[in-house]
C-alpha cells in the first residue's frame, strides 16, 4: 500500500487575500487575521486531495493533526494516520520541518505540502532531497518551481505517480524570496535549494512527433556539448542552477549546491566562492562564464547567482558568457525573453542582446536576453 | 492580374463566384489580392506559368494520360525475370481492395479514436512481421530497405557507441549508395570480400577487418544476387565476439522456408516489404522494415514510429505511439534521425498479405519459388555456353546467369529478347565487374513452366 | 450539432480470429514436371536454414481476413470522409479519383524500374513533364522526384549542401541554421548528416528575428533551413534579406515547400533567392496520404546545383527519354531506383487538370478559405490565434486555446478528442509547442463554405460546452470508435507491448484472459 504524506501550511497565502505579500512574520500574520483573511491553504489541499480520493482503498494518508493536514484527508473521505502533535491551530515553520522529518521516517512515497515559497523552503531545510515530494498552490505568488500549476494538478500529478504510471522525477528550483523587500514592492530572489518532485512531460500523439525527451537526458546533453568544448588554458565560472549542475556532475567533481564554482583543466579549484574571491582567483586570467537561467521567469542573472557581480562580469567581458538552458526551461517562457539584473542597470544594457544559447549535444538557439 | 475567364472547378468548391463574394464580405475584404499583403511585390510572381493548357474535361484527361501511359510495355504483357530490391510476385485481389479504400488511402496523422482502424491494421502489420522474423518489435515502414539498413547501421552506432560498419562487398548498388550518404560524415563504412565460388563472406577477410570500433557488421540473406549465406551463425558470433553487433537484411517472402536471422544471432532484421503483395509500381511499391528485440537499449534507438497496444478506460483495445523516453545521455550520441511520411500503406497492404497467406500459405509459397527457380536454372544452364547459377551456393528466388562464353553482351541478349516478349535479367557488368557479362534472373511464383520453357527456348535462339 | 457516430465494430486482434486449418488463398501449384526435374526444391539448403516450424501467423479463410480490414477501414476517417480541415499543415485535400483510376492500371503499376528505357518511354515522359512543371512553379533549374517524401527530400537538401561545401574544401562548415517553427525534420536531417544546428526563434510579429539570424551566421554556417510561409499562416516578407544573409556568410539556402498550397504562381523559390527547395506531391499536388505514405518529396535545385542531385535524372533529347546516371559530382542515391512514382502520375494529372490559372485559383481559394476560418474563430470565445497582431495569413493558422483553458481546465487534447465525436480532425502543432494549447487549421481549397461551416459550428459549440460542461469534454469521446485511452501502458518498457505475441508474453501469461 503506498503512502502519502500531506502537510498543509495553514496559514499560507493568507495575506495575498486582504492584499498583503506572506504571512511570513507573526506582524504579518496578525495583520491579516485582523483582516479577516479565511483560511484557504486548507481549501486548495482539498482540491487536490478530492483527485486523489478514488485511490483511498489503495492508498495510506500520514499527516499532522488538525489544520495541518488531518482535517483535510478526513474530509477527502480518507482514513489518515496521524502522527506527531502541535500546539496551537497557528502553526509555525518549526511545525512544518518536524512534520516532514517525521513524514521522512515513516518512509512515504510523496509527500504533498500546501503552501508558498516559505513552505517549500521548510520543507527543503527540513529533508532536502531525500524524498519525492510536490506542492499545492496556496501561497500568494510562488516562484519556487517544485508547484504544481493548480491545486488540482498536483492532486492529478501525485495520483498518477502514486498509481506508478509516471515514474520519472526531476530536480526543481526552490526559491528564496526576500519577504521585507517584497512587501516594498522589490523583487528579490535567490537560489535557495532544490527539491525532486515528480516529472510531468507533455505527451504528444502524432505523425511529427519525435520521442519526448526527459529534462535530465537534456541537461545531460548540454553538458556533453560543454565539456566536449572545454578548453584546457581557459577558466570556467559555473554558476549555480540544475542545468549547470549537471555538468560538474558529468565532470565527475565535488560542487555547491547553490553557489558559484571555478574550475581549470576540468578540476575544481574554487567552490562556493562570493564575489571578492572570485575576483581575486579570476584576476588576469583568461575566463568563460558558464549560467543557466533560473526561476519561473527566467533571470540569467540576479535571481540566484549574485556573487557574480557586475564587477566579475565586466572581468569576464560579454563575448565570454555562455548560456544553457533546457529547451523546457526555454519553451517555459512561451516567447519571453530571458531577463537579467545584475545589479548595474548600464551593464544590464550593454549585456542586453542575441546570445547562442546551448541547448543540447551539437544544438543551440539563438535567443534575447533583455533587461528585466 | 486578373485572368479571362473564370472557371468553375470541381476540385474547388468556393471557386464559385457568387460563394467567394460572399466570403469576402464576411471577412471585410474586397478582393483575395489584399490577402496577400504581407508578400511584398519584390517577391509577387507576376509572370505566367509556362504550363500547358489545362485539360477540363476528366474525360479529356483520362485519353491524355491514357495516350502517355499506353507507350508503356508492362511485365504483364511481356514475361519479366527482372529482380533485384523490386520483385513480381502475385497480388492478391484482397490486399488492393483493401489499399484502394478510401479511409486508408487519404487518412493521415487522425488520433488513435477516429483513426483507430489505421493504428490497429498497422500494429498488426508489426506483429504479423514479428512472427515471420520471429522477433518481438517491428516497427512502423520506413522508405525502403536501403534506409532500413541505414537506420539499422546508425542504431548500432548509437547503441555501441562506435563509429565504424562492415558491409558484405555484395550488395544492390543503390542500396550501398543509400547507406553511404547516410552514413557519411558520422559512421565510416568497409567492405568485406566474398569468396569468388560461392559469394559468400570471406570469414578471414572479415576477421581481419573487424576491430574494437565496428559497430555492427551487416550482411543480406538471400543476398543481392540470390545465393544464401549459410555461414550466417558464425558471422554473428564473430560480431558479438568483438563486442559488434549483427544487423541482417532479408527479403521477408523467404521466410516461410528459410529460418529467419533471428535464429542465426541477428540483433537488428530489415529488408522490404514490397515482396508481400504490394505492385511493384516502377520502383515505387517498396517499404522497409525494422525489427529487433523488445528490450530497451534497442527501442529507445528507433526513430521511425512504433504502435502499441494498450486499453482505454471502458476496456476496449486502444492503440497509440510507444513512446520511450530517453532518460539518460549516451557517449557519442550523434543526430537522432527523422521521421516523416514514408510507407504506412503498404505496411498495412503487406499485413493483409501475411494474413491471407498464413503459415501454409508462406511455406508452400518459399518452396514453389525453390522449385521453379531451380528448375529455370536447370534449363538455361543446359544451353550452350550459358552457366547458372553463377555461384556454387544454394539460392532463392534469383541467380546470377553466366554469360560469358556466348560471346554476347547481356545487353544485346537482353535487346533481342524483347523481340520474344521477355525482359531479361539485369545487366550486371557494370556494377559487378568481376562477373563479367553475367545477369540476375529473378524466377517467382507468377513463372509457370511454360514460361520459364518460353525463356530458355528464346535464349536459344537469341545464342544461335 | 450531428448525431454522428463512427463504426464500431469492437472488432478483435488479427490474430483472435485463426482457426487451424483454415486457408486465406492458395499458391500456384508447382508444375509436376518441375518437381519431377528438381524435386522439393529444399534439399538444396543445409538442414540448419530450412524452417521446420512455419511462422505462427493466423490461419483465416479469405473473406474473414476481408471482412476484418474493411471494419477497420471504417475505423478509419480518411480525408475523403470528412471535412479534414483540421489536420493542419497537411493539406488534406481532394486526391481526385480518376487520378486513381491511372495509377492502378497495369500500365502504371506492373512495371519494373529496371526495364529497357524503351519500354517505359509513358512512365519517363510523365517524370520528365512533371519536372518541367515545377521548374515553371518554383523557378528552379531541375527536379529530382527521388526522395519518398518530405523529410527525405530536406535530407537530400542537407547532402547536397554537405557535398557542394566540401567539394570546395569548405570543411569548416559545420553548422545548419533553421528555425523553430519549422518542421522537426529540418532539424534532425541535418544532426544526421553531423550538422550542429542553429535554431532560430520568432520575434514579437510572428516572424523568425532576423536580427538573431545575423548573430547566427558565421563562416561555420553551411546553410538555412526554413518554412514560408510557417505554420502560423505568417509570410515573411524579410525571406530575401534572409537568404542574402546567409549567401553572404557562404552558405546555401534550402526551402522546405512541403507546403505550398497557399502560394502556386504567387510567390516563387527564385525569387526569394533559394538555392533549393522542395514540395510534397502527397500535400499541394493531390497525391494521398495513404496513411502516411507512400509519398514523393519532389526535390529542385539552382542550375549550380544540378551536378550533385542524386541520379538518375530523366533526360530528353527530343526524341527519346533516358534515364542519367552520370552527374559529376552526385551525391549518389537516398532511395533506391529513381522514385514513387504513382505519386508523380498523380501530380502529373492534377497539373494537367488545372493549368496555371487552375493552380493560381487553388492558392487563391485556400487563402481566401483560410482568412474566412480565422475571422470565424476569432469570434469563439476562449479561442485566440497566435501573434494576433500580424493579421494576414497565407494558407493555415495556428491558433490558441489558452484562454479557454484558463477559464475551464479544458485542454487542446481533450477538444481534440470531443471533435472525433462529430467526425472531424483537430491538430495541435509540431513539438514544441510554442504557442499553448495550441490547434491548426488548414481549410485548403477542397472544401465547400458550408462544409467549412459545418466544422466552425461544431468547434464553437464545442468551446461552448466547455465553459458550460467541462467534465463532458474532459472525458471525451463517446461516439468515437473507442474511449478514452490509458497511455500509461505505452512509456513503460514493462507494460508496451508493440506486437501481438509481446502483448500476449506480458498481459496474458498468468492472468489467464482479458
Amino acid at each position: 500500500m503506498k503512502k502519502l504524506g500531506l502537510i498543509v501550511n495553514p496559514i499560507a497565502g493568507m495575506g495575498g487575500r486582504v492584499g498583503l505579500k506572506g504571512t511570513d512574520g507573526i506582524d504579518t500574520l496578525e495583520k491579516a487575521k485582523k483582516l479577516e483573511a479565511k483560511p484557504w491553504a486548507e481549501k486548495r489541499a482539498k482540491e487536490a486531495i478530492e483527485e486523489i480520493e478514488y485511490l483511498k482503498s489503495r492508498i495510506k494518508i500520514i499527516t499532522y493533526p488538525a489544520p495541518m493536514g488531518e482535517n483535510v484527508a478526513r474530509n477527502c473521505g480518507f482514513l489518515p494516520e496521524i502522527i506527531g502533535n502541535i500546539e496551537t491551530e497557528e502553526t509555525t515553520a518549526s511545525d512544518t520541518k518536524r512534520a516532514a522529518k517525521d513524514l521522512y521516517k515513516m518512509g512515504v512515497d510523496l509527500l504533498l505540502f500546501a503552501g508558498g515559497d516559505g513552505t517549500a523552503r521548510d520543507i527543503y531545510d527540513a529533508i532536502g532531497e531525500s524524498l519525492i515530494v510536490l506542492g499545492i498552490p496556496a501561497g500568494v505568488k510562488i516562484h519556487s518551481g517544485v508547484y504544481a500549476s493548480t491545486p488540482e494538478r498536483a492532486g492529478k500529478l501525485a495520483s498518477l505517480y502514486l498509481e506508478g504510471k509516471i515514474k520519472r522525477v526531476t530536480v526543481a528550483e526552490v526559491m528564496d524570496i526576500d519577504e521585507e523587500k517584497y512587501r516594498r514592492g522589490i523583487l528579490s530572489t535567490r537560489l535557495y535549494g532544490y527539491l525532486r518532485i515528480p516529472f510531468e512531460k507533455n505527451y504528444i500523439q502524432g505523425l511529427k512527433a519525435p520521442s519526448p525527451i526527459s529534462e535530465r537526458y537534456n541537461q545531460e546533453a548540454i553538458a556533453f556539448e560543454i565539456i566536449e568544448n572545454i578548453s584546457d588554458d581557459l577558466f570556467y565560472i559555473i554558476g549555480p542552477g540544475t542545468t549547470t549542475r549537471a555538468v560538474m556532475e558529468k565532470l565527475g567533481l565535488d560542487y555547491s549546491l547553490l553557489g558559484v564554482d571555478l574550475i581549470y583543466k576540468k578540476k575544481l579549484i574554487g567552490k562556493d566562492l562570493n564575489e571578492s574571491e572570485l575576483l581575486k582567483k579570476i584576476k588576469g586570467k583568461k575566463v568563460r562564464l558558464i549560467v543557466t537561467p533560473i526561476g519561473g521567469q527566467g533571470y540569467v542573472f540576479g535571481r540566484g547567482n549574485q556573487q557574480i557581480s557586475p564587477e566579475v562580469i565586466r572581468s569576464v567581458g560579454k563575448e565570454n558568457i555562455i548560456i544553457i538552458a533546457t529547451k523546457r526551461k526555454i519553451e517555459s517562457l512561451l516567447g519571453r525573453s530571458l531577463l537579467l539584473d545584475t545589479g548595474n542597470k548600464i551593464l544590464d544594457r550593454e549585456l542586453s542582446g542575441y546570445y547562442r544559447i546551448v541547448t543540447g549535444y551539437r544544438e543551440s538557439i539563438i535567443y534575447k536576453v533583455t533587461s528585466g | 492580374m486578373r485572368s479571362k475567364k473564370k472557371i468553375i472547378h470541381p476540385y474547388i468548391p468556393n471557386s464559385v463566384p457568387e460563394v467567394k463574394e460572399e466570403m469576402l464580405r464576411e471577412i471585410g475584404v474586397k478582393d483575395i489580392d489584399e490577402l496577400y499583403a504581407a508578400i511584398p511585390e519584390n517577391l509577387r510572381f507576376r509572370g505566367d506559368m509556362n504550363l500547358p493548357d489545362p485539360i477540363l474535361s476528366e474525360y479529356a484527361l483520362k485519353r491524355h494520360v491514357e495516350k502517355i501511359l499506353s507507350k508503356n510495355k508492362t511485365c504483364e504483357e511481356n514475361i519479366s525475370f527482372l529482380g533485384g530490391g523490386c520483385w513480381q510476385h502475385y497480388v492478391p485481389a484482397v490486399c488492393d481492395e483493401i489499399n484502394q479504400r478510401a479511409e486508408f488511402l487519404t487518412a493521415y496523422a487522425g488520433e488513435p479514436y477516429e483513426d483507430h482502424g489505421r493504428f490497429q491494421a498497422l500494429f498488426e502489420y508489426q506483429s504479423l512481421m514479428a512472427e515471420l522474423l520471429d522477433m518481438d518489435a517491428v516497427n512502423v515502414p520506413t522508405y525502403d530497405w536501403a534506409q532500413a539498413a541505414a537506420t539499422s547501421i546508425r542504431m548500432t552506432s548509437r547503441i555501441t557507441g562506435r563509429d565504424e560498419v562492415l558491409l558484405q562487398d555484395i550488395i544492390f548498388k543503390d542500396r550501398f549508395l543509400v547507406i553511404k550518404n547516410y552514413c557519411t560524415p558520422v559512421v565510416k563504412i568497409k567492405t568485406v570480400k566474398h569468396d569468388p565460388e560461392t559469394g559468400m563472406m570471406d570469414i578471414e577477410d572479415l576477421k581481419s577487418k573487424i576491430s574494437s570500433n565496428t559497430a555492427a557488421v551487416y550482411f543480406e540473406n538471400p543476398s543481392y544476387l540470390g545465393f544464401i549465406e549459410t555461414h550466417g551463425e558464425n558471422i554473428s558470433s564473430i560480431a558479438h565476439e568483438n563486442g559488434a553487433l549483427s544487423i541482417v537484411g532479408v527479403d521477408p517472402i523467404s521466410l516461410g522456408v528459410i529460418v529467419p536471422p533471428s535464429h542465426y544471432g541477428a540483433d537488428i532484421v530489415c529488408g522490404d516489404i514490397q515482396s508481400l503483395g504490394v505492385h511493384m509500381n516502377c520502383g515505387g511499391g517498396l517499404g522497409g522494415f525494422i525489427a529487433t528485440p523488445d528490450e530497451e537499449k534497442f527501442v529507445m534507438e528507433y526513430p521511425s514510429r512504433l504502435f502499441g497496444i494498450t486499453k482505454t478506460i471502458e476496456g476496449e483495445y486502444g492503440f497509440g505511439d510507444v513512446a520511450y523516453e530517453r532518460t539518460s545521455f549516451a557517449e557519442r550520441e550523434k543526430g537522432k534521425e527523422f521521421v516523416g511520411t514514408m510507407a504506412a500503406l503498404w505496411g498495412i497492404t503487406a499485413g493483409v498479405y501475411l494474413a491471407l497467406m498464413g503459415p501454409k500459405g508462406m511455406q508452400e509459397l518459399g518452396k514453389t519459388i525453390m522449385q521453379r527457380s531451380q528448375y529455370a536454372m536447370k534449363k538455361i544452364s543446359e544451353i550452350d555456353g550459358i552457366n547458372a547459377p553463377f555461384f556454387k551456393s544454394p539460392h532463392f528466388k534469383e541467380f546470377v546467369v553466366d554469360f560469358n562464353e556466348t560471346g554476347k553482351s547481356v545487353k544485346s541478349i537482353n535487346r533481342s529478347l524483347l523481340k520474344y516478349g521477355i525482359f531479361g535479367g539485369i545487366d550486371l557488368s557494370r556494377e559487378f565487374p568481376e562477373l563479367g557479362n553475367s545477369a540476375l534472373y529473378c524466377v517467382t511464383e507468377i513463372h509457370t513452366k511454360e514460361d520459364i520453357d518460353r525463356l530458355a527456348q528464346s535464349l536459344r535462339e537469341v545464342l544461335r | 450539432m450531428k448525431r454522428f457516430h463512427q463504426a464500431k465494430w469492437d472488432e478483435p486482434v488479427i490474430f483472435e480470429l485463426s482457426t487451424e486449418g483454415e486457408r486465406g488463398i492458395l499458391i500456384p501449384k508447382t508444375e509436376k514436371e518441375i518437381e519431377e526435374s528438381v524435386g522439393d526444391g529444399l534439399s538444396v539448403l543445409p538442414e540448419k536454414m530450412i524452417r521446420k516450424k512455419p511462422p505462427s501467423l493466423p490461419e483465416i479463410s479469405q473473406m474473414r481476413v476481408l471482412k476484418h480490414y474493411l471494419r477497420l477501414s471504417q475505423e478509419c476517417l480518411g480525408a475523403d470522409l470528412n471535412i479534414d480541415i483540421g489536420q493542419g499543415t497537411c493539406t488534406m485535400k481532394y486526391n481526385p479519383k480518376i487520378n486513381e483510376v491511372f495509377v492502378r492500371s497495369p500500365k502504371a503499376s506492373e512495371l519494373h524500374p529496371l526495364q529497357d528505357e524503351g519500354t517505359v518511354q509513358g512512365s519517363l515522359e510523365i517524370m520528365y513533364r512533371l519536372d518541367l512543371f515545377l521548374r515553371e512553379i518554383s523557378g528552379m533549374d531541375r527536379f529530382t522526384f527521388q526522395p519518398g517524401g518530405g523529410s527525405q527530400a530536406i535530407f537530400g537538401m542537407v547532402s547536397i549542401i554537405h557535398a557542394y561545401h566540401k567539394l570546395k574544401g569548405e570543411d569548416k562548415r559545420d553548422e545548419i541554421i533553421t528555425t523553430i517553427f519549422s518542421h522537426p525534420s529540418d532539424a534532425a536531417a541535418a544532426a544526421v548528416k553531423g550538422y550542429k544546428v542553429i535554431t532560430i526563434y520568432p520575434d514579437a510579429d510572428g516572424l523568425p528575428d532576423i536580427e538573431a539570424l545575423k548573430k547566427a551566421v558565421s563562416e561555420h554556417t553551411a546553410g538555412l533551413l526554413i518554412t514560408n510561409p510557417e505554420d502560423t499562416g505568417i509570410f515573411n516578407p524579410h525571406i530575401a534579406e534572409f537568404t542574402k544573409i546567409v549567401h553572404e556568410a557562404g552558405g546555401l539556402c534550402g526551402y522546405d515547400q512541403a507546403n505550398a498550397n497557399g502560394i502556386l504562381g504567387i510567390t516563387r523559390a527564385k525569387e526569394a533567392g533559394f538555392d533549393l527547395c522542395f514540395f510534397n506531391l502527397h500535400k499541394t499536388f493531390s497525391s494521398p496520404h495513404g496513411c502516411g505514405g507512400p509519398a514523393t518529396g519532389a526535390l529542385g535545385v539552382k542550375k549550380e546545383l544540378i551536378p550533385f542531385l542524386p541520379v538518375p535524372v530523366v533526360d530528353y533529347d527530343g526524341k527519346k527519354y533516358s534515364l542519367n546516371y552520370d552527374l559529376p559530382s552526385t551525391i549518389g542515391k537516398i532511395r533506391e531506383f529513381y522514385g514513387v512514382f504513382p505519386a508523380v502520375l498523380r501530380a502529373y494529372a492534377w497539373i494537367m487538370g488545372l493549368g496555371a490559372e487552375g493552380l493560381k485559383e487553388v492558392a487563391n481559394v485556400a487563402v481566401l478559405n483560410n482568412n474566412y476560418v480565422l475571422n470565424r474563430i476569432k469570434k469563439i470565445r476562449g479561442a485566440s490565434f497566435s501573434f494576433p497582431k500580424t493579421e494576414n495569413r497565407i494558407e493555415q493558422v495556428r491558433y490558441s486555446w489558452e484562454e479557454l483553458t484558463k477559464d475551464t481546465g479544458v485542454t487542446t487534447e481533450d477538444i481534440i478528442r470531443r471533435m472525433a465525436d462529430f467526425g472531424f480532425h483537430l491538430w495541435t502543432s509540431h513539438h514544441p509547442f510554442i504557442i499553448p494549447q495550441p490547434f491548426t487549421i488548414e481549410p485548403t481549397e477542397s472544401y465547400s463554405k458550408k462544409e467549412i461551416d459545418e466544422y466552425l459550428d461544431t468547434l464553437e459549440n464545442i468551446a461552448k460546452e466547455a465553459y458550460e460542461n467541462p467534465e463532458k469534454v474532459k472525458n471525451a469521446p463517446y461516439n468515437s470508435v473507442v474511449h478514452k485511452i490509458d497511455q500509461s501502458m505505452l512509456d513503460d518498457p514493462e507494460k508496451w507491448a508493440i506486437t501481438w505475441r509481446s502483448y500476449l508474453k506480458k498481459h496474458r501469461n498468468n492472468s489467464g484472459g482479458t
